[in-house]
């Protein structure tokens, strides 16, 4: 499979068909997903129809889009009209969605055929893709390693080249925490860039929509499709994002990139850290200054998260009560039946998530939880602010390590871990991505971080071209 | 209200008024905001909380929100949406966007007719919820066989009204509801309608000793359907607040069911085991920030509102304002000061508005209103005949003097109605003789007659003097 951008121009000008591009990609899902397990449903029949609609167009002379032809995978929290989608939670099973999530709608307008829904850690809670109904999905680059998550299932789809492009959704790190563990780019957007309608909920002031993509111009291309302004999102930012396909080959020359010296030490291994520093030395041999930076609220940022999350949550999954939709287990009066059902319907984790934030809003405690923890999520806000007054960008590594094996970590504690470098960007609403800079002492992927500040997406995407082009050329990054 | 507490009792009263928003779409949401439709037609995944929808909210109803804050005297500042959770299957996300601790408007107050100023806490911005029907059991939710949701309410636009706990007597509670309800009519931001739910009120009540200023343990009241069941619900709760306190024992402090038909509260759900409802600020929606033009804009296009247009009219009649009640309530106060202003007896302009126009004014202009007026005070229509002209025209329109002479009413002549007089005195000797000899009963038998004789076109207060002076001459 050849990357998005080389694909959509072959589907414009005729060279290659749209249903072609989507039957090879069903016939690598076909070889391999039985062993990974990325996908939970194939849209088989809308994307079939779609194909041919855009192959329709380029006969008539149209232009069906910069995703022409592209087979795009789907996380399973992305509502798809008709179609199955289950947040890989029993609770939603046999539910199909009557309406379409907001980027559905932009990515077809583009072009582009949606093959299907991947999984995911149940209702996004998760870091390893280990917590869905549907069984674990494993890392194409060692199959008895996770691939990270919570969106594992978009990050697996894309490094097992079953799709150029997927998209998935990232509450604490989870698109960039699995493109880093799967070798792929993982684009985390300023909160409010792109519409989170249709987006089932898990922490609604943190969840992000974003693209998975092999390559860094892949992404750039999918997010200034699937970015701008819906009347539908309170939360949709109003002015259109900057796009990045223009300034993309701009470099950094001339600029100030800060390491945040707190994501650089306890905690994470020194391959990580290595491979970090050689980004570093990459962005210097590009043109940019780089220096150390402190911004020491980090380190509560995954205590100040493990709150607020769980808060949301705990709120946001209330609806799933057997009353409407999906599964319901029957009980003596209602009270009863809503609990039979979210007892038989939800999953350890997000039934510990759920008591965590019920017990933080709880009246007598609200104050010193979730009260303190908004105030630590304003201070990293400021503390970047400042940050960013004297660096344009910020750089950091993704996950503490490189995928780990499936069930290394049963404690709750250690799987929580994984997200401490990719939290921060949540709390404060900044964009991040994880481009993947060469490989650990295992010789698997890692991932470095680039952070920046709201809205500057461009300035964010131009490094990480840098980057990418520098760890193919880099020895050691490039192994 | 004296006798409805034993003596050395005060009741203490506060009311939440939850009023449904008169705009064409639900408060976050497209759907039809629309009483009596087929049910759950009027549904769509924001209304419905179907994973992944997004509420966004309106901004016709923030506005009405805002109107209302403002012809309640409240300070309207800037305000955040808060989620209060609870699991009820009507609603449909099992959290109820509502506003806690930031609300539109804060502290405002309600002028009585009476002059009585009641103290607004606060009026908040939330979304009602779907209606159920419980089958089966005593039709409550605990023993019910199975319930029927209907959606199309869930996400229509409420503001809850909650005045502080500064009312004494039904009376004054039912007043400050008909004042609120006078007001929502005034600016058009509600249709009020206590019968369809569209004006919903609950009472917290309590009683103390007369001279104290303690808060003692409160009742809330709810399903009070009628300014009538809101008197009684309140003067009942009293009573059995003073009994327990007198018996040596106290009330619980707990939500009640008014049963209007058993004329008592029957307890619901106990505060002691009610939700811990976890309020937090709604991540899916953005503060509301109204700028000082926004709130500038309202108050310039405020229409008149009750207590300044009873104030007016009381000045323009020369009456107290608690005398205006009715004329205002029936929105009849323009007419009336206006045909005062163009020179009509005040009098007969109030009597008129209170008596003979319970409809409203409907075709009446003020220059005709003003002509009959005029034309009854010189006498050329008798009472009877301006009732009959001042109906045609409040139906159709068109002068009064027209209208009079189309339907022959001209004024008899005094000698015409003597003649008349002395042939009815002369077939009826007897109940003459009577009159003659003081019994006043009677004179209705002579009036009647020569009413209908006239066809009504006599005055009858001509008649009564020209009976008076043929018995004493």
């Amino acid at each position: 499979m050849t990357n998005a951008f080389d694909l959509a121009a072959a589907v414009r000008s005729g060279e290659q068909s749209a249903a072609n591009a989507l039957a090879a990609s069903y016939a690598a899902i076909a070889a391999r997903d039985d062993e990974i397990n990325a996908f939970l449903h194939l849209t088989k029949a809308r994307a079939q129809a779609q194909a041919a609609a855009v192959d329709h167009k380029v006969a008539g002379g149209e232009d069906p889009g910069p995703l022409a032809g592209v087979p795009i995978a789907l996380k399973d929290n992305m509502c798809t009209r008709g179609e199955p989608t289950t947040c890989s939670s029993k609770i939603l099973e046999g539910w199909r969605p009557p309406y379409d999530a907001t980027v559905i709608g932009r990515l077809e307008a583009a072009g582009a055929t949606i093959v299907g829904k991947t999984n995911l850690d149940e209702f996004a809670m998760g870091s390893s893709t280990e917590n869905s109904a549907y069984g674990p999905t494993r890392n194409p680059h060692d199959t008895s390693r996770v691939p990270g998550g919570s969106s594992g299932g978009s990050a697996a789809a894309v490094a097992a080249n079953y799709v150029p492009l997927s998209l998935g959704s990232d509450t604490g790190g989870s698109i960039r925490q699995p493109a880093a563990l799967c070798g792929v780019v993982g684009v985390k957007p300023t909160y409010g860039a792109v519409s989170r309608y249709g987006l089932i909920a898990f922490a609604s002031s943190l969840d992000q929509i974003g693209p998975f993509a092999t390559n860094v111009t892949d992404a750039a291309l999918c997010l200034d499709v699937i970015s701008g302004h819906d009347p539908m999102d309170a939360t949709s930012i109003p002015v259109p994002l900057t796009p990045t396909m223009p300034t993309l080959n701009d470099g950094v020359a001339g600029m100030r990139i800060g390491i945040v010296d707190e994501l650089m030490g306890e905690g994470i291994d020194d391959d990580v850290i290595a491979r970090t520093n050689e980004a570093a030395q990459a962005l210097v041999a590009a043109g940019a200054t780089v220096e150390r930076v402190s911004i020491p609220a980090t380190i509560y940022g995954l205590a100040a998260y493990y709150l607020i999350a769980p808060a949301e949550a705990s709120s946001n999954l209330a609806r799933f009560d057997g009353v409407r939709y999906g599964q319901r287990v029957e009980g003596q009066n209602v009270a009863a039946m809503n609990v039979a059902t979210r007892t038989a319907g939800f999953g350890d984790e997000v039934k510990r998530r759920i008591m965590l934030g019920t017990y933080a809003l709880s009246s007598g405690y609200y104050d010193a939880y979730y009260g303190k923890a908004q105030r630590v999520r304003t201070l990293i806000s400021n503390e970047f602010q400042a940050a960013y007054k004297n660096f344009d960008l910020l750089l950091s590594p993704t996950s503490p390590s490189t995928a780990f094996e499936i069930g290394a970590k049963s404690d709750p504690m250690a799987l929580y871990m994984c997200d401490v470098c990719t939290i921060p960007s949540n709390l404060a609403g900044h964009p991040s991505m994880s481009v993947p800079f060469g490989v650990g002492d295992d010789g698997l992927p890692i991932g470095v971080q680039v952070l920046a500040p709201m809205l500057d997406e461009a300035k964010m995407f131009r490094a990480a071209k840098v980057l990418e082009d520098a760890a193919s050329t880099t020895p050691e990054a490039s192994a | 209200m004296s006798d409805v507490l034993p003596a050395g009792w005060e009741m203490v009263i506060g009311l939440e008024v939850h009023v449904e928003l008169a705009t064409k779409t639900k408060l976050f949401c497209g759907c039809a905001n629309a009483f009596g439709d087929e049910p759950n037609t009027n549904i769509c995944p924001t209304c419905l909380g179907l994973p992944g929808s997004l509420p966004v909210p309106n901004a016709q109803a923030v506005d009405y929100a805002m109107q209302l804050g403002r012809a309640l005297n409240c300070t309207v500042s800037p305000s955040i949406f808060a989620r209060k959770n609870y699991f009820y299957p009507d609603m449909p996300k099992d959290f109820q966007t509502t506003q806690y601790e930031e609300p539109t408007n804060e502290e405002g107050f309600v002028v009585l007719p009476d002059g009585t100023s009641i103290g607004v806490e606060r009026a908040h911005i939330e979304e009602d919820t779907g209606k159920s029907t419980h089958l089966g059991g005593g039709g409550r939710i605990h023993d019910a066989t199975a319930t029927l949701v209907d959606y199309n309410r869930a996400g229509v636009p409420l503001v809850e009204i909650v005045s502080h706990p500064v009312m004494h007597s039904a009376e004054v509670a039912r007043a400050y509801v008909a004042e609120l309800r006078d007001i929502l009519l005034a600016t058009g931001v509600s249709d009020a309608r206590m019968e369809e739910g569209s004006m919903r009120v609950d009472a917290n009540v309590s009683v103390r000793p007369v001279g104290s200023t303690e808060l003692r343990t409160r009742c809330e009241v709810k399903n009070i359907n009628s300014l009538r069941s809101l008197g009684r619900a309140i003067n009942y709760e009293a009573r059995r607040h003073v009994d327990l306190w007198t018996n040596g024992d106290e009330p619980k402090q707990e939500t009640r069911h008014w049963d209007e038909d058993g004329g008592r509260s029957t307890p619901g759900r106990s505060k002691e085991d009610a939700d811990d409802y976890r309020y937090f600020a709604c991540p899916d929606l953005p503060p509301l920030v109204p700028t000082q033009a926004d709130i500038d804009a309202i108050d310039a296009a405020m229409p008149g509102l009750p207590a300044a247009r009873r104030a007016t009219l009381a000045e323009a009649a020369g009456v107290n304002v608690a005398d205006t009640t009715l004329t205002v309530e029936r929105g009849l106060d323009r007419l009336v000061v206006a045909v005062i202003g163009a020179g009509a007896d005040a009098g007969a302009a109030m009597k008129h508005a209170d008596q003979n126009l319970s409809d409203g004014q409907g075709e009446l202009s003020v220059e005709s209103f003003a002509a009959l007026i005029a034309m009854e005070a010189d006498g050329s229509l008798s009472s009877t005949q301006v009732k009959t002209v001042l109906a045609e025209l409040v139906a159709n329109g068109g002068s009064p003097a027209d209208i009079a002479s189309l339907m022959g009413f001209e004024a008899m002549d005094t000698s015409e109605l003597e003649s008349l007089l002395d042939s009815i005195i002369a077939d009826s000797p007897e109940e003459w003789a009577r009159f003659v000899e003081g019994d006043r009963k009677v004179q209705g038998f002579f009036v009647g007659k020569i009413m209908k004789a006239t066809q009504g076109k006599a005055d009858g207060k001509v008649v009564n003097q020209l009976m008076t002076q043929k018995a004493e001459g």
